[in-house]
């Protein structure tokens, strides 16, 4: 077969796969990113049916996938927003760094991982995964709670931080020392501010500028201005994943629902493209050394995740089953991971996309049941405890 | 019955308050305008017992149905998306010199900046409404503008006859 049909052949493959993966992780109330991960083991390097996963077009489908998986992230909050956030649980996403990122840290070292694999590891056992945990909150019924404010705010507050620790992680990733890191932070500090502040005082002028009737015009000058954005980001070393995430927040809210439904389902191709593009480059058989690591890392993520869900949830005056609720909800990992897991791939650690495999597969699938049975396991702590 | 309003992040918005009978009752707005109506468990008071949903037509229907309120939690969400951007709801009090007048007659928004959206009379909204519009004493008239210009408006509104240096035509009542 010549190389075109090839690449059609597999993309059909690739795709077909992943409706099938998706409806069934729909059937049993699971997030598909787990089951993308899979496919993607199933098919790749050292898998059953090998599919070469290094074509030009799939490997730039995918980078595109985390552009779009950011860059509606960005739409999804407003200003307003992440500013009653900042200030109403700025304790929270404190306590959410030192529980989760700083024991990953120690955890990697300890398993005498280089030094910037290791940040990268803190990294990806921080980040709960906005999408699972969100899609929980609506599938368990629980919008209403009083507890679903504090989720949502460390949710915000850690896409957020997102934008200055994935600069940091690239510096440190290529090797960088501390100035080069204290460059990184002050360049990501510096877009973050000035993505809010054209959100605040230029909403009007970048909402006038982007505003079509059309949905064909939206998308594609939204979807320009995130490659380019994108582009001006990652030539300064900042990586491209925040300059979609900024332009994101930067798109004033009428606007901003109007594009999240138009690139909705753009998003959900090239995300399901990097997905399982990041399984096909994993070797399945080179993952079972890791799943000891995964597992520490895993129980690690569970106990951080839940002190900070019981902590933020205080703040907000919420009762014990309340607290444990937050906690438990906020354990799922996923696309933040995997993009983290990426870029350390990318700079050649390869250990590290390993482990983050085992990490989310564990925890995106055991994260949602956790947050299933929080009421159960409230009920079995003796009276005393969560009363 | 004050609402208490809490942000849900990517969501919408909860809005909290006690009945008089002491029940808690909660709201949540998404952004799409769906609502949920909800009501708490008594040995858990974070988790929601029951909830009613309502489509974004369904909710105005309520709230049509329950009153002029829902219109101005529409324009206060209306004045979150827009910075600087407020609403403010001024009664004609008998005295007002607009009492019987049209609202074009005010010549509001040429003097304040502020844009009239809805007339309130009892149980009746007049929403969006023209020039012709006649205003009477017990209206409440919703409008929107500057922090300063709503100031102004709600000034020139209370106004009596005497107060007005603007010549305003006598009433007529060809429509």
């Amino acid at each position: 077969m010549d190389h075109l049909g090839l690449v059609f052949l597999e993309l059909g493959v690739l795709l077909v796969g992943v409706s099938v993966l998706g409806l069934f992780a729909r059937r049993i109330g699971l997030s598909p990113i787990p089951f993308y991960l899979l496919a993607g083991l199933a098919f790749g390097d050292g898998g059953i049916a090998p599919v070469s996963a290094s074509d030009g077009f799939v490997a730039v489908a995918a980078e595109i996938g985390v552009l779009l998986l950011m860059l509606t992230l960005g739409l999804e909050f407003s200003p307003r927003e992440l500013s009653v956030s900042l200030a109403r649980h700025r304790p929270s996403a404190v306590v959410d760094l030192l529980l989760n990122l700083v024991p990953g840290l120690a955890i990697a070292l300890l398993a005498r991982l280089p030094w910037p694999a290791a940040v990268a590891m803190g990294g990806l056992v921080w980040v709960s995964s906005s999408g699972i945990v969100a899609q929980l909150l609506v599938d368990l019924d629980r919008l209403g709670n009083r507890e679903t404010p504090a989720i949502l705010s460390v949710l915000v507050l850690e896409d957020l931080a997102m934008a200055v620790f994935l600069p940091i992680l690239l510096v440190v990733l290529a090797g960088g020392g501390p100035g080069q890191a204290l460059a990184g932070i002050v360049l990501a500090v510096g877009a973050v501010s000035l993505a809010l502040l054209a959100a605040t005082k230029a909403s009007d002028r970048l909402g006038a500028l982007l505003s079509h009737d059309s949905d064909e015009q939206i998308m594609l000058r939204v979807l320009g201005l995130t490659l380019l954005v994108a582009a001006a980001t990652h030539l300064l070393g900042a990586s491209a994943a925040v300059g979609a995430f900024l332009v994101g927040i930067a798109i004033p809210g009428q606007l901003a629902s109007r594009a999240r439904r138009i690139l909705g389902p753009q998003r959900d191709l090239f995300a399901a493209i990097f997905f399982v593009t990041f399984g096909l480059t994993t070797d399945p058989a080179s993952l079972l050394p890791h799943l000891g690591l995964a597992a520490v890392l895993g129980l690690a993520g569970i106990l951080g995740k839940t002190l900070t869900g019981w902590y933020a949830a205080s703040r907000d005056g919420v009762a014990r089953r309340g607290r444990l609720r937050a906690g438990l909800t906020l354990v799922p990992r996923g696309e933040f991971s995997i993009v983290i897991a990426g870029l350390a791939v990318g700079a050649g650690y390869r250990e590290v996309g390993l482990v983050a495999t085992a990490y989310v597969l564990i925890l995106a699938v055991l994260g949602p049941v956790l947050a299933k049975v929080s009421d159960q396991i409230a009920g079995r702590f003796p009276g005393g405890l969560l009363g | 019955m004050d609402f208490l309003e809490t942000l849900l992040p990517g969501v919408g918005v909860r809005y909290d308050a006690t009945t008089a009978s002491g029940a808690p009752l909660a709201i949540v707005v998404s952004r799409d305008g769906a609502a949920e109506l909800l009501a708490y468990r008594t040995d858990d008071p974070d988790a929601v017992a029951h909830r009613v949903e309502l489509t974004a037509d369904e909710a105005g229907a309520v709230g049509e149905l329950l009153g002029a309120p829902r219109v101005t939690a529409r324009l206060a969400d209306l004045t979150r998306e827009v910075p600087g951007l407020l609403s403010a709801r001024v009664e004609i009090t008998p005295g007002s010199r607009y009492d019987g007048r049209r609202l074009g007659d005010s010549k509001a928004r040429t003097r304040t900046g502020c844009s009239v959206v809805a007339i309130v009379s009892g149980d009746q909204v007049r929403t969006a409404p023209g020039p012709l519009a006649r205003l009477q004493a017990g209206d409440v008239v919703v409008a929107i503008g500057s922090r300063a210009g709503l100031a102004e408006f709600a000034h020139l509104l209370a106004m009596s006859p005497e107060d007005d240096p603007l010549p305003v035509p006598e009433p007529t009542d060809d429509e």
